[in-house]
């Protein structure tokens, strides 16, 4: 590293963390000719990484124009499917077409290190097993890096360094993080057979299946769980919020467990090995959590920035696109010499007109919202959905007018009118803040 | 073969254990803690609280890096650091 540094171990910018966001920009002032260091704690880029999950069409192919002929992409997705859950039955919804799709599952090992290959390819520095422990500050301006010995020196820091960001906490942009506002993800990937994945997830050659999963085993909880298809592997897993493990005394890996074993899940996975088990926050708080995005010298971007949409799963997307915007910014600031956190504030400016940014906000209460009413939710209207269907596929001595009778009795006596009416209020209230 | 025995599962990961832990729980407060949230969190089952030695044992080296314990510590009083360079954990999917 000291090699790409000038004689005062100084480079342009510094980028810690090479996830998406962190290669993204990197590769983004590489190709404007900037010197960038990208550091990395792990051995190789994506070796500490772990996500569903998918990578989306958009910004992908503005930052690597090649990805879809050259990149190690698993499958194309052309199927998502809704699992709603009780305990002993499931309620599905499939949407899939075929001739067009906007996302891709990768293994984040092989993917996030050829994003990075492509960034050296233009000319970036990467530095992988190199722990930033602190930031270094003159003047109340972010001016470089501290690792374990050594001291490097930069016009401007992108701080990619993940979730937990402890740098993003050290300068004051992101404060205690609150156990509402975080879930943590587990998930197992099975190897299985490509012809048994394609017939079990009912897919032609090489697409793949997004599945999201809500209720039983997690009914109640605010958790969803989930299983996207490699090409010779599913992986299953779940996210769960920490506060609602900390109050049920349930461990992450123990909900896994009974999601595995779910009548409408376990036919998917029967049969496969185990390579792999994982686990990783995912930041949850959606907007309100997003903290301020730059100060002197530094920029924040994808999960350090808290910046997901957990309605519709998406992170990826704008974590490449958070760190695009950066580095844009960077490029501007370098040719005019100005690092202050006035000029920086051009990222925060670009990136609230995207479309990324504006979803995130319009359902700024629907995360709170599900969270605060997960007994409805996530309980009871699954339950209830479930027993709909229950109806109409029992032949036997009771009349169907009965039966149509007793559910709309039973759905009136097990729930109070006005909880009832608080229900519907809060979902027009998620529908007008998604379409204002 | 499925699998549910969280050690069996823990083994399909690669690390490359520290020989200090990188995971520094204040012991007085873990004493007054109630809660104990971070042996519920862990996706590793890294805390276990020995009843007999009054003692939250830590095992570090099966540590998935996530900080769940990092956040969910009601009380604030562990230190978290990430392993030193080149140890720790290494997915090879993720």
């Amino acid at each position: 590293m000291e090699r790409f540094m000038s004689q005062e171990n100084k480079v342009d910018v510094i980028v810690v963390g090479a996830g998406p966001s962190g290669a993204a920009a990197g590769i983004t002032l590489a190709r404007a000719g900037k010197k960038v260091v990208i550091v990395e704690r792990g051995s190789f880029a994506g070796s500490k990484n772990m996500f569903g999950g998918a990578i989306y069409e958009f910004p992908t192919i503005d930052l690597y124009p090649n990805f879809k002929e050259e990149a190690p992409i698993e499958r194309v997705n052309t199927q998502h499917r809704y699992l709603i859950n009780d305990d002993n039955s499931s309620v599905s919804v499939a949407y899939k077409r075929e001739d067009q799709s906007t996302s891709y599952t990768v293994i984040r090992s092989k993917w996030d290190s050829w994003c990075i290959d492509m960034a050296i390819q233009v000319g970036a520095y990467f530095s992988p097993k190199t722990i930033v422990r602190e930031l270094i500050i003159k003047e109340g301006k972010v001016v470089g890096i501290k690792t374990d010995n050594e001291e490097f020196y930069c016009d401007i820091v992108i701080l990619a360094d993940g979730v937990n960001s402890i740098l993003a906490k050290q300068i004051g942009l992101r404060k205690n993080l609150n156990d509402t506002e975080i879930a943590i993800g587990v998930k197992e990937v099975i190897q299985l057979p490509k012809n048994v994945i394609e017939e079990r997830f009912n897919l032609s050659e090489n697409t793949g299946c997004i599945t999201e999963i809500a209720g039983s085993p997690m009914k109640g909880i605010t958790a969803l769980g989930f299983m996207y298809t490699n090409k010779t592997s599913v992986t299953i897993g779940l996210g769960v919020n920490l506060d609602e493990l900390k109050k049920r005394k349930i461990t992450p890996n123990e909900l896994l467990n009974k999601l595995k074993k779910h009548p409408a899940v376990a036919p998917f996975i029967k049969g496969g090995e185990l390579i792999e088990y994982s686990a990783h926050l995912i930041p949850e708080g959606g907007y309100n959590a997003i903290p301020k995005l730059y100060a002197d010298g530094v920029m924040v971007v994808g999960d350090a920035a808290m910046l997901v949409n957990n309605i519709h799963w998406e992170g990826t997307n704008i974590a490449m696109l958070s760190g695009q915007y950066a580095a844009q910014t960077a490029i501007e600031a370098l040719e005019i010499r100005d690092f202050s956190s006035n000029m920086l504030s051009l990222y925060e400016r670009k990136l609230k007109q995207s479309s990324f940014y504006k979803d995130i906000k319009s359902y700024k209460n629907a995360v709170k919202i599900v969270h605060s009413n997960s007994s409805s939710f996530l309980k009871y209207y699954p339950e209830k959905i479930n027993e709909f269907f229950e109806m109409f596929t029992q032949s036997g001595f009771i009349p169907r007018a009965c039966l149509y009778r007793r559910y709309i009795k039973n759905f009136l006596k097990d729930r109070k009118i006005s909880k009832l009416l608080y229900d519907i209020l809060n979902i027009i209230k998620i529908f007008f803040d998604a379409i204002k | 073969m499925d699998i549910e025995n969280l050690d069996e599962k823990l083994s399909t990961v690669k690390t490359n254990p520290d020989t200090q832990s990188h995971l520094i729980p204040d012991e007085d407060s873990c004493i007054r803690c109630e809660e104990k949230s971070c042996i519920y969190v862990c996706p590793a089952s890294v805390y276990k609280w020995n009843t007999e030695e009054k003692k939250l044992i830590v095992s570090y080296e099966n540590c998935l890096e996530c900080g769940a314990c990092r956040i969910a510590c009601d009380k604030q009083m562990l230190v978290w650091k990430y392993p030193n360079a080149s140890f720790g954990i290494t997915y090879k999917q993720g």
